[in-house]
């Protein structure tokens, strides 16, 4: 695969860097990178192939595991800082079961190869989350959730997730040392794309797996977000690179289980 | 034995705290060796400092419009004091808009340098803030240990590339690896390599240029019946490589090294005013 400007894929890649492995699944589509944690959340990248100059899969598909950490230092080789008119070219190649990543990156006459070493890819989570199974969806704009997910309480070990089709709407909680924080979207806020609750729905999440997500939702435009009849959430994160185009995160997430009754 | 020194004009100071604040980067503790003509930075290769050293030296008359100096003795017209650059360039941060700035040797409970910032104040006195750096007075005996390394018998000597590029790659490399071979030959091509269990990452820069060196007398120089292609290297500590690099805040006028096969790696930066010379030893 090549692609004229290294930092399309390292922004989104820095998006879903929340541990240091990764799996990467490559595919006639495109490029699917996943980090996992815990059991319990998984996120993807995906960037099309059309996003590429050039990307071509020989088989099927190809999957291995690799440590983001390192592929994001070597993608970012020639610094983060993205001046004007300067962008680093890069070529990625992948022989196939064992052999290392190959990544080819130029920038002002200056070539950086590395060689990065690819691991047995993991049984990935299986969320079963299908769009006809959707409970609750919601469509903001994200600059409406940016500054509520960066101030979010940390002390609170849940994150609370309200979905309704009567007041309150849209409400996030967090129950901190310092008290409980709710921070409610009405219906009919601006910053509300698409309003389709079908239900009112209460789930808890583990505040430290979603703080992650806080990554991606910085670099979009617009966040989608859907709750199915278990409680799981699927965080759909819409971005724009540099020259416009589109690709997505997603953050999957199970409700925390230990939910008291009493809270219901 | 007696020194002391004024800086009056802001771009001297400035420039003087650039310096200051790149060799505070570089080393912990220092010698300051004062001649009537020039200043010079020295930290001498110890194993505390990881066998890594440095010449700095500055003409007092491009930064100085006041320097009076006398040293131990007439026939050794010398100071060599250790001190810690670090507390000067903490001084020197307070006289970003000094109207003068002097630098005396006093004692006052121990030898040091005394700071003296004239700020501008709105009143008709002017506000002085005074630090005092201690310093250790090296005894003429132990001058020997400081002397100007010689240029070593370099295999390849070549000029750097844009630091800014190679601070940034090598910044990355860093977090992959804690040592890192630079390699470079007579047709102007550096690599710097890293290689660990994980991943191996190489960079390529061409088109940099050898410095001519004259040979002193007049017989060819060792570098003549070099191969062009063959590549000198030394495997050094990359977070040393990364002190020198990092400290640089101005682009010098010229930047090179000098490559020994697999022993040292000799960097020379020079900017108008001052020259900067760092050894770089080559771990087995």
């Amino acid at each position: 695969a090549s692609l004229d400007n290294a930092r399309h894929l390292s922004s989104l890649l820095r998006a879903v860097h929340f541990q240091d492995h990764a799996t990467c699944v490559a595919t006639a589509s495109g490029l699917r990178v996943t980090v996992e944690d815990a059991k319990c959340i998984q996120a993807n990248a995906f960037i099309q192939a059309e996003i590429f100059q050039e990307f071509s899969v020989q088989e099927e598909s190809v999957m291995f595991r690799i440590s983001l950490s390192v592929l994001l230092d070597c993608l970012t080789i020639f610094g983060t800082s993205s001046l004007p008119g300067t962008s680093t070219a890069l070529r990625m190649c992948y022989r196939g079961y064992g052999y290392p990543l190959m990544l080819f990156l130029e920038e002002g006459g200056v070539v950086t190869v590395c060689k990065i070493n690819t691991q047995e890819p993991d049984e990935l989570l299986d969320f079963d989350f299908c769009s006809t199974k959707v409970v609750n969806k919601i469509i903001l704009q994200s600059e409406g959730l940016r500054e509520a997910f960066a101030e979010l309480d940390m002390t609170s070990e849940v994150l609370q997730i309200t979905m309704s089709p009567d007041k309150p709407y849209f409400r996030l909680s967090t129950f901190g040392n310092a008290g409980s924080a709710h921070l409610d979207y009405p219906r009919d806020s601006d910053l509300m794309e698409a309003f389709h609750c079908t239900q009112t729905q209460t789930n808890r999440y583990k505040i430290s797996l979603l703080k992650p997500s806080t990554k991606a939702l910085a670099l979009s435009c617009k966040v989608s977000i859907r709750t199915d009849a278990q409680g799981f959430l699927s965080l759909q994160y819409m971005i724009r690179n540099e020259d416009g185009q589109i690709c997505f995160v997603e953050y999957y997430c199970c409700p925390d289980e230990n939910m008291s009754e009493a809270e219901l | 034995m007696r020194f002391r020194a004024k800086i009056v004009d802001l771009a001297c100071l400035n420039h003087f705290s650039r310096i200051i604040n790149t060799i505070a980067k570089l080393a912990k503790t220092c010698i300051l060796r004062l001649t009537v003509c020039k200043l010079y930075f020295i930290l001498s290769d110890k194993v505390a400092n990881g066998g890594a050293s440095m010449w700095c030296e500055l003409s007092q008359g491009n930064f100085f419009d006041e320097f009076q100096m006398e040293g131990v003795a007439a026939e050794h017209n010398e100071i060599y004091l250790e001190l810690v650059p670090e507390n000067l360039s903490r001084a020197l941060k307070t006289a970003q808009n000094a109207k003068a700035v002097k630098i005396k040797l006093t004692n006052k409970h121990c030898p040091c340098l005394s700071v003296a910032v004239e700020l501008p104040s709105l009143s008709s006195s002017s506000r002085i803030v005074t630090h005092d750096i201690p310093v250790g007075v090296i005894p003429r005996r132990m001058w020997n240990d400081f002397r100007e390394p010689s240029v070593p018998d370099f295999d390849v000597s070549i000029y750097l590339p844009a630091l800014k590029t190679m601070k940034s790659v090598v910044e990355r490399m860093k977090n992959l690896s804690n040592l890192i071979v630079i390699e470079a030959n007579l047709s102007g091509e550096m690599n710097l390599k890293i290689e660990t269990d994980l991943v191996a990452v190489t960079t390529h820069f061409k088109d940099l240029g050898n410095p001519p060196w004259a040979s002193e007398d007049g017989c060819e120089s060792n570098t003549q019946d070099r191969d062009l292609e063959s590549m000198a290297e030394a495997c050094i500590d990359i977070k040393k490589l990364l002190q020198l690099l990092a400290g640089q805040q101005v682009n010098p006028t010229k930047a090179l090294c000098n490559i020994v096969h697999k022993r040292i790696v000799h960097f020379i930066l020079l900017h108008e005013e001052v020259s900067l010379q760092y050894f770089i030893p080559a771990i087995a």
